[in-house]
Parts: structure tokens; C-alpha cells; sequence
């Protein structure tokens, strides 16, 4: 999200690249959203040249940069439309994370013409916005040049709520994002049976290596829609969960599944 | 020095008269549908309206540029493709753009029809707005709301010929224009898929215990004493409550002017000024492209800037440069 973070994990990368690896994992590193200054275009420019690991482009600049070679798309870029995903497609992508306010016509519509893989997220907090401007700092009377990395302390993001007490938002330095956790859960199966091959978890400061199991057990089948997600209400006490965009409603809502 | 164009907007046909007449060297404006970003009820043009607009433009000096800035429904795009089509054939000057898909299709089917990138589009580096130039064409960039004049300076001269297009008065997003859904988790309804941010449909004023809440679908956004007048609910500019402290927490109620600083955009090398505000009524625009009008002449005649206070027409009665200056992130 902000490159003012990269120092901290940068040199850990290739270990950690190395160690997922070696476990048999696909790595796949994912682009800065909003990249304005020369240090970030350099940085960019960097990433796309990196050798035996998929690049995600969450900005138009990296998917320029990568086109001609394979490499996934992420959901900060705009692919609405059939037409969109084509030019993609063209360029390399073989593996697209649509954005998270498509309800399931568009995606349908737009999985009946895919080519390249289409990922979506189904868990955790919703990607909302992005900015130049980092609300964590300003939330500790800051600015971003001087922002002391107080988003440290927020690792699940800093709760917004309404002047009534509502939660409504997380800020993640210069990303807003939903208050709510996504879930996905139930709708797995008809997005498989469209052609939407690969599902995304957003981390929280949940038992991940078990909600990721509760979610692979959903996939196979090995639990049905119900025990999965009773399941992992219970591994997610007191979390608020939405799926709304996925019904057309507004994003924050719960929808029973039909 | 360059001499900016002043690009202004036109809400309206009467608002196109008007605005061209108060000094406009273009005006901005979009069908009655959800092909625009300003789908707000009442505004826009139909067909008959357009050609008669560009018509008057024409014999006036003026150029007419159609945006086309929302992003296609999958499986429906048609609506977009006809207003394409149309714009192009009723003779706009260019249609500005955002979707990638969109852009294809107007560089295929009308090769000598002008392109601008939507700041929808959110292009903020070279290699970006590169790609838009190399793949489509484009000849013009509307900037995000994002970088800094000197940020500004240096991408308007890497990617010349392409020129720049920035904002410097009206309405301020202070998210990354064309990557922001907040209005649809709270609505339903978002600029990208349908042209409106915090609609006036999903807004509800609430008579509480110490005054009115402003309200936006199930969310309260602010509240405000009885004294006070309640300001519209739009979501960024809403007070909320993050570490335990009621603040403006995204961005106050507030509108960007950029009179102050129009010598360092004008010698960034930008090529068009924008004024925001499709939806504002004829005084408000006229009033604020006259000031404008003297602001770039009186630069490029190399006299100091008018004071002119445009104060009683922002948002809430503040002003701000907004990204332009580097404090503001």
C-alpha cells in the first residue's frame, strides 16, 4: 500500500519467497495501487523485472510493464467489462482478481468470457479506496512525510465508526477499507460452477491457517455450505460479516444466500 | 509560458451558454444516463441538446468535450458504445474517457475522434499514461487529485506531446478518483458502476436530541446543532470517530481553489484548467469561470492575480489547494 513501509520487509523477501517455495507454495508478489513518484516508478520497474515468481499489477503501470509476459492482474485494477478483461488478456494476463463491487450478474457475464483465470475475493475486510493522503497519520495529527509509521499499530486497521458509535470503516494508512468481513463462504459454489477458479482470503488477526482450511474444505466439497460456515462463525467470534456487493445490495449488508 | 485552456462545466444546455459566455475556452458535459460520472437527476444532455450545444460552442469559439467516464456493465455495452458513436458523429471535439475496454473500442471505430483519459482513469506516472498513448492514442490527461505541483511539473514535461489536464476549483475527492467503492458499501450505488457518489436518494436528515444528524443509507455521517446548517452527507467529508476522537477524519467540507497557486500550475506546463461542477447551478459556475478567466489572463499579461474571494460559494465556507502542496497528504 505505502512505500514508506518497504524498508521494513524488503530484505526479508527473498528468504521469505525462498521458504514458501521450498513448501511447495506459488508466490506471487503483489504491485503498489497508486504509484506517483520517481522512487515508486523505480520500484515498479524493478518488480517487473524480477525472474521465477508471478507479478500482480494493481496498477495499469505495472500490467504496461509486464505485457508480452504472463503475470496476474490484482483488484485495484478497473476490469468491469468483458471488453476490459480482453485487452488484459492480450497483454499477458493470465489470472484476474475482479473488483470486490461486481454482483454476481456481472460476474457472471463476465466469467462466461474469460480466458485467463478469474480470482475473487471471499474473506476479510473489502478493499474501499485508495489515497495519496495517509488517514492513520492524520488521525494522530500527523502528515504522511512525518508519520512516525503509527499505522503499526493498527493491524487489523484503525476502526472508524459513526458519531453514534456504528462501526463503519478500517484505515490502513492511505487505504480505507470495510469495516465488515467479507464472506464469501456460501456463494463458493456458484462461482465455481461460472468458471471462477481461485479464491482470495484477506488476512486478519483471526486462526488464518484455519479459516483457510474451512475455506479449502468449502472448494472440495469436503463440507458442505452450512457446516463451512458454521465453521467459521466460530472461528471468527463477534465479526460482522458482509456479502452485499455480491447481491447487488450496498457492500456493508449481510444477504442470506438463496 | 503556455496559455492553459480554461475547461468548464456544462450541467445543462442554459449552463453551456452561460459558461461559455462568462469566458470558457471549453466546456465538459455528458449524456442523460449512467454513461457519466455526474448521472444526477435533472442534469445532462440529450441528443437533440448536444448537437444544438456543440452547434452554439462552435460559433463561439468553443470546444465541447463529451465524458463517457463511467465503466461499462458487463454484457451491456451498447449504452456506452451508442454514446461514443454519438458524440463522435454530432462533431464533440473529444470525449473523455476512463474504461480501458471503451478506449479500445473509440480508437477502433472512430481513429480521427479525439481522446482525453478520464481522471477516472487515475493515471499518476509516465509509464502509465504511456501506455494509455502507445495502446489508444490519447492526446490528453486529466490528472488524479493526487500529485503535487512539482510532481505535476515533471510528469506534464515527460510525457509531452500528451498533454495534462488538472483540476482547480470545485468539488474534491480526496480518494483516487475511479478507485474508490465507499459510496457503494454504504449505497449500492458507486461513480464507477453508476455515476453518483453518496446519492441523493440513499440521504435522510434525523432530528436528534441535540439537533439533525445527516444520514447516508444506514450510516450517520455528521451531525450538527440546531444553529449550525446541516451540510450534505457526502461520505468522505463526514465526521467520524477513530481512536476515540470525533474528527473530519478523510477531509472537512471543503472546495478546492487553486487562485492562489494558478502561476505554478500555469508554468508546471499543464495545458487545461478544470472547473468541477456539473451539478452546481448557473451563478455558481459563472462566478467562478469569470474568476478563473481574469486569474489565466492577468498571469499571462504578467500581472499579479485578482483578488477575487470565492469564499461565499465553497463547500461549508473552506478552501483548500488540496494535493497540490505536499503538507496536505
Amino acid at each position: 500500500m505505502c512505500s514508506k513501509r518497504t524498508p521494513f520487509f524488503d530484505k526479508l523477501l527473498p528468504n521469505v519467497i525462498e521458504r514458501l517455495a521450498d513448501a511447495g507454495k506459488e508466490v506471487v508478489i503483489s504491485s503498489q495501487a497508486l504509484i506517483m513518484s520517481a522512487n515508486e516508478q523505480k520500484v515498479a520497474r524493478d518488480l517487473a523485472t524480477l525472474e521465477g515468481v508471478i507479478i500482480e499489477a494493481n496498477d495499469i503501470t505495472l500490467a504496461a510493464l509486464l505485457a508480452g509476459r504472463q503475470f496476474a492482474v490484482g483488484p485495484f485494477v478497473n476490469i468491469y467489462n468483458e471488453n476490459t478483461l480482453s485487452v488484459f488478456e492480450d497483454m499477458g494476463a493470465s489470472r484476474i482478481c475482479l473488483p470486490p463491487e461486481l454482483p454476481r450478474e456481472r460476474l457472471d457475464e463476465i466469467a462466461s468470457r474469460a480466458r485467463a483465470e478469474l480470482e475473487v475475493q471471499v474473506f476479510g475486510r473489502l478493499p474501499l479506496a485508495i489515497s495519496a493522503r495517509c488517514y492513520a497519520a492524520r488521525a494522530h495529527s500527523l502528515s504522511k512525510d512525518g508519520c512516525l509509521y503509527v499505522c503499526a499499530e493498527h493491524s487489523d486497521g484503525m476502526a472508524v465508526d459513526t458519531l453514534n458509535g456504528k462501526p463503519l470503516l478500517a484505515v490502513n494508512g492511505t487505504q480505507t477499507l470495510s469495516f465488515s468481513m467479507l464472506n464469501l463462504l456460501p456463494e463458493i459454489p456458484h462461482m465455481q460452477k461460472i468458471g471462477i477458479s481461485r479464491f482470495r482470503l484477506s488476512p486478519h488477526s483471526v486462526d488464518m491457517v484455519s479459516v483457510a482450511k474451512t475455506f479449502r474444505n468449502a472448494m472440495t466439497g469436503l463440507l458442505g455450505p452450512d457446516a463451512a460456515t458454521a465453521q467459521l462463525l466460530e472461528l471468527c467470534p463477534g465479526i460482522e460479516f458482509s456479502n452485499g456487493y455480491f447481491y447487488g445490495a450496498p457492500g456493508h449488508k449481510y444477504v442470506e444466500a438463496d | 509560458m503556455k496559455r492553459p485552456e480554461l475547461i468548464c462545466p456544462a450541467g445543462t444546455p442554459a449552463a453551456l451558454e452561460s459558461t461559455i459566455r462568462a469566458g470558457a475556452d471549453a466546456v465538459y458535459l455528458g449524456f442523460r444516463d449512467e454513461t457519466n460520472a455526474r448521472n444526477f437527476p435533472g442534469l445532462n444532455f440529450s441528443r437533440k441538446e448536444l448537437k444544438e450545444g456543440i452547434s452554439f460552442a462552435h460559433n463561439n469559439g468553443a470546444k465541447v468535450l463529451v465524458a463517457i467516464n463511467t465503466f461499462p456493465k458487463s454484457g451491456e455495452p451498447e449504452l456506452w458504445y451508442r454514446a461514443v458513436d454519438d458524440a463522435a458523429n454530432l462533431g464533440a471535439d473529444a470525449v473523455i474517457l476512463a474504461d480501458i475496454g471503451l478506449l479500445d473500442y473509440a480508437n477502433r471505430v472512430h481513429p480521427n475522434l479525439r481522446l482525453h483519459l478520464s481522471v477516472q482513469a487515475a493515471a499518476s506516472n509516465p509509464i502509465a499514461i504511456g501506455y494509455y498513448t502507445d495502446r489508444f492514442g490519447i492526446k490528453r490527461v486529466v490528472l488524479p487529485r493526487v500529485l503535487t505541483v512539482p510532481e505535476i511539473a515533471a510528469l506534464s514535461s515527460a510525457v509531452d506531446p500528451v498533454e495534462t489536464e488538472v483540476f482547480v476549483f470545485g468539488g474534491l475527492c480526496v480518494m483516487t478518483e475511479g478507485r474508490c467503492a465507499l459510496s457503494s458499501y454504504v449505497t449500492g450505488r458507486s461513480p464507477n458502476m453508476n455515476g453518483v457518489c453518496s446519492p441523493a436518494s440513499h440521504v435522510r436528515y434525523v432530528e436528534t436530541a441535540h439537533g439533525i444528524a445527516s444520514r447516508l443509507g444506514d450510516f450517520t455521517i455528521n451531525e450538527f446543532s440546531k444553529s449550525e446548517p446541516a451540510g450534505y452527507p457526502t461520505l468522505c467529508k463526514g465526521r467520524f470517530v477513530a481512536r476515540g476522537n470525533a474528527s473530519y477524519l478523510f477531509e472537512e467540507p471543503t472546495s478546492l481553489n487553486t487562485l492562489s497557486i494558478l502561476p505554478d500550475l500555469m508554468n508546471a506546463g499543464v495545458s487545461a484548467f478544470k472547473i468541477e461542477g456539473r451539478q452546481r447551478g448557473r451563478a455558481y459556475v459563472a462566478a467562478v469561470v469569470e474568476a478563473f478567466r481574469a486569474g489565466i489572463d492577468a498571469v499571462i499579461a504578467g500581472h499579479s492575480i485578482p483578488d477575487i474571494d470565492l469564499a461565499h460559494i465553497t463547500e461549508g465556507g473552506r478552501q483548500t489547494t488540496g494535493a497540490y502542496e505536499k503538507k496536505w497528504r
